[in-house]
């Protein structure tokens, strides 16, 4: 299914904000926001936004439905919470952003290789079964998502950092054979398997 | 028995020979000089941290912090919930608001957390260390214990922005917040009011997708701890801590620039003060080493 004709499949419908309400974490939110760019002026990496939040709440009010999904924009939030703190109405913005950069990948919007996407993926990956993150594996499966070559370069490049680490203790090679885990792998994967049925049934009904 | 017990949440981070392992090592250190009894809740699991939004939906975070906190409330009732990392506390405090507030979500929550016998009742509380330490404590009581006064020593207090935002610690500023200094200055060394770069943010999770961007922010935090006449850098949190230690060589070969500036944790800084050891303030555990805190912790 081609996700940016979504909106024609439901050609009553008409309107992104109310999808955005629908179907992002944190979208209800959208309309609050009155336009000051406090957000814009506190992201630490503001430069680098294709579009500050400030914009984008307005985008999503515009229909600029395909320009919003398919930026990489809110794959830019650090989740330091500056935004949110300064907001005059105390919009959720650490939330929307992630929200929104959530469901870009759900529809399969986001800019290939975006390397946030690719990161925030594997972390969750890491410990979903263990319910424990594996630092090494972490690092490695970062350094390797390019392919082979490209990960033994970044290994490389990053040998020192590597070293440092192994000998101040804190990184142990011996992870990539197991590594830390909970003991109840089996509760934790029934847990989100009822997960998944909930929010099945969720989506059916709606 | 102790002064004080809490089930402890100690994080991925602080396990053994991960990347905070010393964090853990020096708040064990500091808290058994404050006979606080930290009991770890049995099976712990990830708070799903910041960033795994992508592959983690709204319902499996929050079920995640719900199964950490339905643990503690079955083995450690009574006992308030402790996490040393920012992290893990901003994330399960997120959950436990929503969690306490929503009762729909809440069942949600429930039916799922049953599925591996576990239920949340909206028992256990959840802080930071350091909200122990001020609130439980207090500056004054912390100071007591004091045998090696840091002094001379001079921190910038890099707060950072999980331990700050969006909750904060009590009492204090987003923009200003005075707790570590308060923590630098009990512990008998000079904290540097200045520090222009306290509550900034290294990066986070974006250290390891988006280096280049990241780096400029972890220039910035070390740069200004340098022109403010800093010996050392002092944070509450773990990755800030990884972030603004270990990517200083990264930087260093790629811009020419020649840092060496340490980043302790303020238990460090008290379990020396309390008269512990190198290995007992872990920090044997430092890429940049704190010379100045090691000759203090090696006198006798």
């Amino acid at each position: 299914m081609n996700a940016l004709v979504e909106t024609e499949n439901r050609p009553y419908e008409g309107n992104f904000l109310r999808e955005v309400e629908r179907e992002v974490e944190g979208g209800d939110w959208v309309k609050m926001c009155m336009q000051c760019g406090v957000c814009a002026g506190s992201c630490p990496l503001g430069p680098h936004w294709e579009h500050t939040p400030q914009k984008i709440f307005m985008m999503i009010r515009a229909g600029k439905r395909e320009e919003v999904l398919t930026s990489d924009a809110m794959w830019m939030c650090t989740s330091c919470y500056n935004c949110v703190v300064r907001c005059p109405r105390k919009l959720p913005i650490t939330t929307i952003m992630h929200g929104l950069a959530s469901y870009s990948n759900r529809l399969g919007l986001t800019p290939k290789m975006q390397p946030t996407r690719d990161f925030s993926l594997q972390f969750f990956n890491n410990f979903k079964r263990t319910g424990r993150v594996n630092e090494l594996k972490l690092t490695i499966g970062l350094y390797f998502k390019d392919g082979f070559v490209a990960g033994l370069k970044k290994g490389w490049e990053m040998r020192y950092v590597a070293l440092a680490l192994l000998k101040a203790k804190r990184l142990n090679p011996f992870e990539l054979f197991g590594g830390h885990k909970c003991k109840d792998q089996q509760g934790i994967e029934a847990m989100f398997a009822k997960v998944d049925e909930i929010e099945a049934a969720e989506k059916a009904g709606k | 028995m102790a002064k004080k017990e809490y089930a402890f949440y100690p994080g991925c981070s602080s396990q053994l020979k991960a990347s905070a392992s010393n964090y853990l090592t020096s708040t064990q250190s500091m808290c058994k000089t404050l006979d606080i009894k930290l009991t770890e809740i049995p099976d712990w699991n990830c708070c799903s941290a910041s960033i795994s939004y992508t592959g983690a939906s709204e319902l499996k975070r929050h079920v995640l912090n719900a199964r950490n906190f339905a643990l503690a409330e079955k083995h450690l009732p009574g006992q308030d919930v402790v996490a040393t990392c920012a992290a893990c506390w901003l994330n399960a405090r997120e959950s436990k608001e929503k969690l306490d507030v929503d009762h729909e979500f809440l069942a949600k929550a429930n039916t799922a957390l049953k599925a591996a016998g576990l239920q949340y009742q909206g028992k256990a509380a959840i802080k930071h260390m350091v909200e122990v330490l001020i609130e439980d404590f207090g500056y004054e009581q912390l100071g007591q214990p004091v045998v090696k006064p840091l002094e001379g020593v001079k921190f910038a207090g890099y707060v950072g922005c999980q331990t700050n935002r969006p909750f904060g610690i009590a009492g204090e500023s987003y923009e200003n917040p005075m707790y570590l200094d308060k923590l630098v200055e009990t512990v008998g060394a000079e904290p540097i009011k200045e520090y222009d770069q306290k509550v900034a943010c290294c990066g986070g999770a974006l250290a390891f997708s988006e280096p280049e961007k990241s780096q400029k922010q972890i220039r910035n935090i070390i740069e200004s701890a340098y022109d403010h006449g800093a010996d050392m850098i002092v944070t509450p949190c773990p990755l800030c801590q990884a972030n603004v230690e270990v990517y200083q060589s990264e930087i260093n070969r790629k811009q020419g620039t020649n840092f060496n500036m340490p980043v302790t944790y303020y238990s460090q800084l008290m379990t020396v003060a309390y008269g512990g050891s190198v290995k007992e303030a872990g920090l044997d555990g430092h890429v940049i080493e704190p010379t100045k805190l090691i000759e203090i912790a090696k006198k006798g």
